[in-house]
């Protein structure tokens, strides 16, 4: 790479002019499109699309940003081309008769042509020139020059003349894609490399585990800031779809804005009355635990609110997620009728990993939905490094989007040991759904594992699937631990006895020791009744003795004077 | 166009062994003038008096240039006698021009 300073991507928007592709995701990935009025290289083995690429950068050019093109192709015949192109969609016979597009097919056919003496491309020039000009044309696509070393003899001659030939479009202030084959060693079979370096992009179609992933790099891009990994990107009815690999970093908000669960109980359980807005949720949980209830549940809240949501099922038909949930009294029909809620269904197995994704990210892009539900995420399989960075990739769009993400996952009987694909570190709320086998019969309960930045409860909760819904019962309070189910009811039961016989207990014991007052008080009043008794006796013998003496002394003054003596 | 015409007038595939020629060109250039200069004296040589040459300058007609497939200037094209033949070039290999214009039997020297 000679680029001598990266500049900021939106500098460099400014300073280097850039032609728009309308390609979801290669826009992001090139930071605004290929470079205006310079060619640029497209290469890559065989089938990996460059044709489609180069196509619908003509298509979107002429569709959507008023810039007509001129499509020269040296493999496909014009009527081919056409044809092929109809399956993604293109209608390339209107645009032409439209004259936004034009199209020539270059038929180089080596034993139809002798050569004799110098000669140089100017016919080429002068047809793609003329092309040019009955358009208007601002694009311009070569499908695939490499043809014409085939189909002369004088690569000198060739390689001077495709040297003037990049020069040239240059100077037409077109902007050029020019395929070419993959060569051993090489980014191109003949070196044109060499000839285009304003930017280079590499396609490549990689068959493993016998599923094919088209991933697309770009190779250089002077002047310009780009994404230097393998995009993932997709071919289908739809065009073409690149997945930029979680471009936006960890740049999303964080919002404050609390949503429902779509279950009371469950809201009760996380200290600010449900999931922030734009968080990722995972439940996990064993076969039956009620996952997708769960998750109807949280639709049918979003919905009810007239936001949009997406739900992703990987196990069950649309149909089928619809019937189930009439059963616990939740009817989503009319809320696919309204529009808000949209299924997408389709086997794990159907397509590879980066299918589903890019499928995925389109779907998100396009309908925009405030949650999206992924259901269940176990059910997609492939190498465990894969299907995290997939999911990542899912998780940090839906983030980036600010939808919240609700994600369900299967776990193992056994426990959560291998089941959750790495992503539980990703999550913002984790609500584990757990089997109570005791007494001969299974419960459901729920827990809450973790959330992020709210004070959550750690208490496990029965909860029963009944035809209103998800119910969570009241927690079980009791000493003896967590009891469900029928234990719960005799416990229960059991603790209300226990509380009547504490009460009588309380009762007896407040009448035996008022009875022991009473007696005390009875003999205390008896003992003191007693001593005032004796009290009163004691004060009648005193007036007794004080009186005998006053008699006494009386008696003696009385006898004093009787006998004439004086008195004392 | 210059039509060097020799007794035969307008009417192509008239007669075997009349030869219908042209020389797409783009603009005056030295190996226009080499080629068409060449050509005749190759056609008066073998042909004389029954091919008729038609050059055609792209940069006057651009649009006839996708007709016979043009790429390289300057082309000889061999409409008559059938198949088609094409020699680019500016015909200056004498050899290759006869073979181009099945002018020299097989195996000749």
């Amino acid at each position: 790479m000679n680029v001598e300073k990266i500049p900021q991507a939106e500098d460099s928007a400014q300073t280097l002019a850039k032609a728009r592709t309308g390609i979801a995701g290669l826009d992001e990935v090139t930071f605004g499109g290929l470079p205006a009025g310079r060619p640029t290289l497209i290469c890559g083995g065989a089938g990996c699309g460059k044709t489609v690429v180069a196509a619908t950068f003509l298509v979107n050019g002429a569709v959507m940003f008023d810039e007509p093109g001129v499509f020269m192709s040296f493999e496909e015949s014009s009527a081919d081309l056409i044809r092929n192109l109809a399956s993604l969609g293109y209608d390339l016979a209107a645009l032409v008769k439209q004259k936004k597009i034009a199209m020539d097919f270059v038929r180089v056919e080596r034993s139809e042509i002798e050569e004799s003496g110098e000669y140089d491309l100017e016919g080429l020039f002068v047809r793609l020139g003329y092309a040019i000009k009955s358009v208007g044309a601002k694009r311009v696509v070569l499908d695939t020059l490499e043809v014409l070393f085939a189909g002369l003899g004088d690569t000198q001659i060739l390689r001077s003349e495709l040297r003037r030939l990049f020069a040239w479009l240059k100077d037409q202030n077109v902007s050029a894609i020019i395929t070419a084959e993959q060569g051993t060693g090489a980014l191109t079979r003949y070196g044109l490399e060499e000839y285009v370096s304003d930017c280079v992009l590499f396609l490549d179609n990689r068959v493993e585990n016998q599923i094919t992933t088209r991933r697309l790099r770009v190779v250089k891009y002077r002047g310009s800031v780009h994404g230097t990994n393998e995009y993932p990107f997709l071919i289908d009815a739809e065009g073409i779809t690149v997945l930029p690999v979680t471009s936006a970093g960890l740049a999303h908000t964080a919002s404050d804005v609390v949503i429902s669960t779509g279950v009371p109980g469950l809201n009760q359980m996380l200290g600010v009355g449900g999931f922030f807005c734009g968080t990722s949720v995972l439940v996990t949980g064993t076969a039956g635990t009620g996952k997708t209830s769960l998750a109807a549940h949280f639709v049918d809240s979003v919905c009810a609110r007239g936001e949009r949501c997406l739900y992703f099922a990987f196990e069950e038909s649309p149909a089928q997620i619809i019937r189930n949930m009439r059963s616990i009294g939740l009817d989503l029909q009319p809320r696919i009728d309204a529009g808000l809620l949209k299924f997408e269904a389709a086997r794990p197995s159907l397509f590879g990993l980066e299918m589903h994704l890019a499928r995925m990210y389109r779907e998100i892009e396009g309908f925009a939905p405030a949650a999206a539900v992924l259901d269940p995420i176990s059910a997609l399989r492939g190498e465990s490094g894969d299907v995290h960075s997939m999911l990542l990739r899912v998780i940090d769009l839906l983030k980036r989007r600010g939808t919240t993400a609700f994600l369900t996952n299967l776990l193992a009987p056994q426990g959560m040991d291998h089941a959750d694909a790495g992503v539980s570190s990703l999550m913002d709320t984790w609500i584990s759904l757990v089997q109570l086998e005791t007494n001969g019969e299974r419960n459901r309960g729920i827990y809450v594992l973790k959330s992020r930045g709210m004070n959550h409860s750690n208490q496990i909760r029965e909860y029963q699937l009944t035809s209103q819904g998800v119910k969570l019962l009241d927690a079980y309070l009791g000493n003896a631990g967590v009891l469900t189910g029928s234990a719960r009811v005799s416990q229960e039961a059991a603790d209300a006895a226990s509380v009547i016989r504490h009460a009588q207990e309380t009762e007896r014991r407040r009448r035996e020791i008022q009875r022991k007052r009473d007696s005390l008080e009875r003999r205390i009043s008896e003992l003191r009744a007693s001593l005032e008794s004796e009290e009163e006796e004691a004060r009648k013998a005193l007036e007794y003795d004080q009186e005998l003496e006053r008699r006494m002394q009386a008696e003696r003054q009385a006898m004093a004077v009787l006998r004439g003596g004086p008195a004392q | 166009m210059n039509q060097p015409a020799k007794a035969h007038p307008q009417e192509e595939a008239v007669q075997d062994g009349h030869y219908n020629l042209r020389l797409y060109v783009a603009g005056q250039t030295s190996k226009s003038i080499t080629a068409l200069a060449n050509l005749k004296t190759i056609c008066e040589e073998h042909l004389a008096g029954r091919y008729r040459i038609e050059v055609i300058d792209l940069l006057q007609q651009p649009q006839l240039a996708a007709g016979d497939q043009i790429l390289a200037v300057p082309t000889l094209v061999r409409r008559l006698p059938e198949p088609l033949k094409k020699i680019i070039g500016n015909l200056s290999d004498k050899e290759r021009v006869l073979v181009g214009l099945d002018l020299r039997p097989d195996g000749a020297p």
